[in-house]
C-alpha cells in the first residue's frame, strides 16, 4: 500500500441528477473540515430537477478543493473524478476542468449495456482520458451495492463516499456519523444501509486499491463552523437583526429563504414568499417603513423587476437592503452558473439619479458578517444597500471563524424629536432623520415624488436639486468613512489587478504565485463597489497597466470585428470613469469561476506584453 | 450649524396638543379637481378617524399612484406616497411590522384592477387588517382619459377612440371569487352618509375590507355610473340589520334590497347579477363579510417567539453547533 503525501486536493463526484453526488461530497467535505482541513465546495447543478438521464446535461456533481492550509477558492483542474456514467465524465472533460492525469474512478456497468452504442461510448471516452494521461479504475459500483440497498441509483453515493474514506484516510467513524447527521430524517432502515454501504465502499477500497494519500492535518486555532454561502446570508441576517425575510422564489437564492423558514420565527422573525417579486420588496420596503428591520433576497431576473422599487426606496430613503445571489444572464440566462454580470445594473438600473450603496461578498465569513455592515449602513443613512453575491459562494462550502455574537438588537435608529421633520437633512451629511409610524409622536409625509423636507410635493427646479443634493451626499460620506483598500503586493509595480466579489481567492492565489516567480504585480480587491474607496487613482498610478479580472461580458480580445471599439467588462467600465485611468479587463462569462492558473497565464502575457513595449 | 426650513404646510402635528376634531386630520390643501368625488372620502375617513379617536401617529395612509393616491398629502396621519399598483405590499409590510398600525390604502381603478391586480386578489388572500379603498372612476385620470380596466363598452377615450374593445373587468365578480375573501363593499361618493357608514364598518371590520367606491371624474368621466345614479346602473341598496344601515334622506334615492352579508352563497349570486350592463345593477352596501377570519399578521405573529437580544445571540451560536468543527 503506497500513502501518496499531498498537501491539497481537488475532488469532484459526479452523477446523473438525482443520484446524491452533491449528498456525499457534502458529506466528505463536512468530515474533512471536522478533521482538519480547508475546503472550498463548488456545486455543478443542472438547471432540471431530473433532466434525461446519461447525458452530459444530465451530469451534476460537487467539487470540492480541500487541504492543510487555507482555502480561498476553487483551484484548478480535478485531480480525482469519481463518476457514476461516461457521460458525466465526458461533461467534465468539455468543461475542461479535467487535469490530464486526473485519477478516474467509474462505474463500469455501461461496458456490459446490452446498447451497443453505450458500450461504445464508454470505451471511446474512457480510451480519449487515457490518451490524455489519465489513470483510470473501474469498478462494478452497482453490482457492490446490490447487497445492501433495493434501489442501487439511491445508495451507490454512500458507497462512494466510502471509497473516498479510505482513498483520502478520512475517520470512518466520523464519516459514519457525518453521513448520519445529513440523513438523520431518513428511516431506521435506510440509515442502516448508508452505513453498510460506507463500509462496504470503505472496505472495497482497503481490498482493491494499492494507495491512498495523506493529507497533514492541522487543528484550527479558533472554532470554525462551516456553511454555504446562502445559509451564511441567513445566519448573517439573524445575528444582523433583521426580523423579517420578503422574497418571490427563484435559483439561486431561495435558499437563504429555505434556511430562515426553519428556524426564523424561534428569534422572532418571519419568511414572507410574496406573490412575486414586486411584492416581495415592497413589502420588505413597508416593513422597514413601519421599523421593522426588513431584506429581500432575490437573482438577476428578480432584480430586474424590483427596479421601480428600490427608486422609490432611494427617494423616499426607506431603509432597504436587496441581497442580489447573482446568476448568468440576462433574461433567464444560466440560473445555476455563477457571473458577476449585475454590478453595472446594480448600481445604475434605477431611472433617474438613484444612488445607493452597492457592496458584494468574497466569501461565505463575507456573507455572514456583510449581511450586518448592509443594514448598519441603511439604516444609519437612510438608504438603499445592495448586496452581490454569486451562484457559487450560494452552494459552496467554505470554513471561517464562528462569529463571536452577545446581543442581536432589532430596534432600528429613529428620531423622537418633536421638532423633526422626515426630511429634514443635515446640510452635510444629506442624512436625515428617521420618523417611525406608531413609534415617534411626529407624523410625517413619506412621497414618491420629489419633496421638501416636510415630505410635501416639490415641482420646482431648487427642490429637486436640493434632494438630489442631499441623497447623493449621503455617498459622499459614506465614502469618507471608507479605508483605502490594501493592496496585496507593493503599491507600484507593473501591473495592478483588481477584482470584486467571489473571484477574490482565485484572483490572490495567482498574484502570489506570480509574485513568488518575481513578476512584478499587485492584487486589489474591492467590498465597496458603491461608493468606490478613497485613493483608487493613486493607486492604480503607480503601475504600469491595470487589469480588472471579473466573471463578466467584454467584447473578446483580438476579435476583429470589434477591436475598433470593443466593450469593456463592468467594473472596467466603472473604474475607467472613475479614475480616468486607462483600464483594462479580463472577463470572461465561462459559468464557472476562474482557476488561478488562468489568471496567472494572463499576468505572464500582461508582463510580457509590457516587457515587448 | 443646522438650518431649519418649515415648509407652508407643515406635516408635523402633536397628539397631545389636541382633541380628536375633524381639523386635526387634516393635512395639506387638497389639489383635486373642483366637483371630484375624492373631497367627500377625505371628509368621510377624517371624520372617522375623529370618531374612533385614533391618534394621528398610529395611522398609516398607504397609496399607489393617480389622483386618488394623493390622499394621504391631504390627511394629518403618517402617509406614504408609493408607486403605481404596488399600495398593497407596501402596507402588508407595515402591518407585518406593526400590526396595532391602523392602515388605509387607497387606490384607483387603473391601480388596483390593473397593474396592482396581482397583488390584489393575493392581499384578499393574505387579509391583512387593512381598509382598502378604491376610488373607482372607470378612467384614467391623471394620465388623462386613458382607458381603465372598468370603462364600459362605448366610453370614449384616448387609448380607444371608439370605445373599449373588450368588456370591462367585473371586480365584484373576481374579489368574491378570491379565496380568503373577508369584506367586500360598494358605495358611491354621490352619497357622503353611505361613504361615512361603508368606511366606519369597514374600520370595525378586522381583515382586508375591500371597499369599492363609485365616483365620477368631473373631467374625464362625469357620466360615469349614469347621470342621476338610477337611470342606467340600476343602484340599489343592499339592507340588512349586519349590513350598512341607512339613514333617512338616501331611502328614496335608489332602490333596496334585502341581503344578508353573512351569506356567502348569495354573496355570490349577488354579484353574479352585475355582471349583465344591459340588465343595470349596481348593489350598494356590505355585499359580504365573513367574521373570525385570522388576519395575515395575527395568523404570522402567532407563531413567533419573542426572544431578549440576548437570548437570540444564544440561540443563534446554538443553532450554528451543527456547523461548527
Amino acid at each position: 500500500m503506497k500513502k501518496l503525501p499531498i498537501s491539497q486536493h481537488i475532488l469532484e463526484i459526479v452523477s446523473d441528477a438525482g443520484e446524491g453526488a452533491q449528498k456525499a461530497g457534502s458529506i466528505f467535505a463536512q468530515t474533512t473540515a471536522k478533521m482538519g482541513n480547508y475546503l472550498w465546495t463548488v456545486e455543478l447543478i443542472p438547471s432540471e430537477i431530473q433532466p434525461p438521464p446519461h447525458t452530459t446535461r444530465s451530469s451534476s456533481g460537487i467539487r470540492i478543493r480541500f487541504g492543510s492550509e487555507p482555502i480561498t477558492n476553487g483551484g484548478n483542474l480535478t485531480n480525482l473524478i469519481f463518476v457514476f456514467n461516461e457521460m458525466s465524465l465526458l461533461a467534465r472533460l468539455e468543461a475542461h476542468a479535467l487535469a490530464e492525469e486526473v485519477i478516474v474512478f467509474i462505474d463500469n456497468q455501461w461496458a456490459s449495456d446490452p446498447n451497443p452504442d453505450i458500450v461504445r461510448q464508454y470505451q471511446q471516452i474512457l480510451a480519449e482520458l487515457s490518451q490524455r494521461g489519465a489513470d483510470i479504475y473501474e469498478l462494478a459500483l452497482s453490482q457492490e451495492v446490490e447487497p445492501f440497498t433495493e434501489d442501487p441509483q439511491k445508495g451507490k453515493n454512500m458507497f462512494v463516499l466510502g471509497v473516498l474514506g479510505f482513498l483520502y484516510q478520512r475517520d470512518i467513524d466520523l464519516l459514519q456519523a457525518c453521513a448520519a447527521k445529513a440523513f438523520s430524517h431518513k428511516s431506521a432502515q435506510v440509515l442502516a444501509s448508508n452505513r453498510a454501504l460506507i463500509q462496504a465502499g470503505y472496505a472495497w477500497g482497503q481490498g482493491q486499491l494499492d494507495f491512498c494519500f495523506s493529507i497533514p492535518l492541522l487543528p484550527h486555532a479558533a472554532p470554525m463552523v462551516t456553511l454555504n454561502g446562502n445559509q451564511a446570508l441567513a445566519y448573517g441576517a439573524i445575528a444582523a437583526g433583521f426580523e423579517l425575510c420578503s422574497m418571490y422564489p427563484i435559483t439561486p437564492a431561495s435558499s437563504v429563504a429555505h434556511t430562515l423558514a426553519n428556524i426564523f420565527e424561534e428569534f422572532g422573525g418571519m419568511v414572507h414568499q410574496a406573490e412575486d417579486e414586486i411584492a416581495a420588496i415592497g413589502v420588505a420596503l413597508g416593513a422597514n417603513y413601519a421599523g421593522k428591520p426588513a431584506f429581500t433576497v432575490t437573482s438577476g431576473p428578480g432584480m430586474a423587476l424590483k427596479t421601480e422599487f428600490m427608486g422609490l426606496a432611494v427617494i423616499t430613503e426607506t431603509p432597504l437592503v436587496v441581497v442580489d445571489v447573482q446568476r448568468g444572464g440576462p433574461s433567464t440566462g444560466l440560473p445555476t452558473k455563477i457571473e458577476q454580470g449585475d454590478l453595472l445594473s446594480s448600481l445604475f438600473a434605477t431611472p433617474g439619479d438613484a444612488p445607493k450603496v452597492v457592496l458584494a461578498a468574497s466569501s461565505i465569513a463575507d456573507c455572514f458578517h456583510l449581511m450586518k455592515t448592509a443594514r448598519t449602513l441603511a439604516e444609519e443613512l437612510r438608504i438603499l444597500v445592495i448586496l452581490l453575491s454569486d451562484s457559487n459562494l450560494a452552494t459552496g462550502m467554505q470554513l471561517f471563524e464562528r462569529p463571536a455574537i452577545s446581543a442581536i438588537s432589532s430596534s432600528p435608529p429613529h428620531a423622537a424629536e418633536m421638532e423633526s421633520l422626515p426630511y429634514h437633512w443635515d446640510k452635510l451629511t444629506g442624512v436625515p432623520p428617521r420618523l417611525i409610524p406608531g413609534v415617534s409622536q411626529k407624523v410625517g409625509m413619506t412621497s414618491s415624488l420629489n419633496h421638501s423636507e416636510a415630505g410635501l410635493v416639490r415641482y420646482d427646479s431648487l427642490a429637486n436639486e436640493a434632494a438630489h443634493q442631499m441623497r447623493s451626499h449621503k455617498l459622499a460620506t459614506l465614502r469618507k468613512c471608507l479605508k483605502p483598500p490594501a493592496v496585496l503586493g507593493e503599491e507600484e509595480g507593473d501591473l495592478l489587478l483588481i477584482g470584486w466579489g467571489s473571484t477574490k481567492g482565485a484572483i490572490a492565489e495567482a498574484v502570489q504565485i506570480a509574485r513568488g516567480n518575481g513578476l512584478k504585480v499587485s492584487h486589489l480587491h474591492l467590498v465597496f463597489l458603491n461608493p468606490l474607496p478613497p485613493r483608487l487613482k493613486e493607486i492604480g498610478a503607480g503601475f504600469k497597466k491595470i487589469v480588472v479580472v471579473e466573471l463578466n461580458y467584454q467584447d473578446v480580445p483580438g476579435d476583429p470585428y470589434t477591436k475598433d471599439a470593443p466593450r469593456l467588462s463592468q467594473l472596467a467600465l466603472l473604474l475607467r470613469s472613475h479614475t480616468l485611468l486607462p483600464i483594462e479587463s479580463f472577463a470572461r462569462v465561462w459559468g464557472r469561476a476562474f482557476m488561478p492558473q488562468e489568471i496567472l497565464t494572463q499576468i505572464e502575457q500582461e508582463i510580457l506584453a509590457l516587457e515587448a513595449s | 450649524m443646522k438650518t431649519l426650513h418649515v415648509d407652508q404646510f407643515t406635516a408635523g402635528y402633536c397628539p397631545e396638543e389636541a382633541g380628536f376634531t375633524l381639523e386635526r386630520y387634516a393635512g395639506e390643501q387638497p389639489r383635486w379637481c373642483k366637483g371630484c368625488g375624492d373631497y367627500a372620502i377625505l371628509v368621510a375617513l377624517e371624520k372617522l378617524l375623529a370618531l374612533k379617536k385614533i391618534p394621528s401617529n398610529q395611522v398609516v395612509c398607504v397609496s399607489g399612484i393617480g389622483c386618488s393616491s394623493r390622499f394621504p398629502y391631504y390627511l394629518k396621519t403618517f402617509g406614504f406616497h408609493g408607486i403605481h399598483g404596488r399600495a398593497l405590499p407596501i402596507s402588508t409590510g407595515v402591518k407585518l411590522a406593526n400590526p396595532k398600525l391602523t392602515v388605509v390604502t387607497v387606490m384607483g381603478d387603473g391601480d388596483c384592477f390593473s397593474i396592482g391586480l396581482g397583488h390584489w386578489m393575493h392581499a384578499v388572500r393574505y387579509n391583512p387588517n387593512l381598509l382598502v379603498l378604491v376610488l373607482d372612476n372607470e378612467i384614467y385620470g391623471l394620465t388623462k382619459q386613458q382607458t381603465s380596466p372598468t370603462t364600459p363598452l362605448g366610453t370614449k377615450t384616448k387609448t380607444t377612440p371608439k370605445g373599449p374593445y373588450i368588456p370591462p373587468l367585473n371586480p365584484l365578480k373576481l374579489i368574491m371569487g378570491a379565496t380568503g375573501v373577508s369584506f367586500v363593499a360598494q358605495t358611491a361618493t354621490w352619497m357622503p352618509g353611505h361613504v361615512s357608514a361603508t368606511l366606519a364598518k369597514g374600520m370595525e371590520h378586522s381583515g382586508l375590507s375591500f371597499i369599492r367606491i363609485l365616483q365620477r371624474c368631473p373631467i374625464f368621466s362625469p357620466q360615469a355610473f349614469g347621470q342621476g345614479g338610477k337611470e342606467r346602473e340600476g343602484f340599489c341598496f343592499l339592507t340588512h340589520e349586519q349590513g350598512i344601515l341607512l339613514e333617512d334622506n338616501l331611502q328614496n334615492m335608489a332602490e333596496s334590497l334585502p341581503h344578508d352579508p353573512r351569506d356567502f352563497s348569495a354573496a355570490q349570486a349577488l354579484v353574479q347579477q352585475t355582471e349583465d350592463a344591459e340588465k343595470g345593477f349596481t348593489p350598494l352596501g356590505l355585499i359580504f363579510q365573513a367574521l373570525n377570519r385570522p388576519s395575515y399578521e395575527e395568523v404570522r405573529f402567532r407563531s413567533i417567539s419573542h426572544p431578549s437580544p440576548e437570548e437570540k445571540a444564544e440561540l443563534l451560536l446554538d443553532k450554528l453547533k451543527p456547523f461548527e468543527i
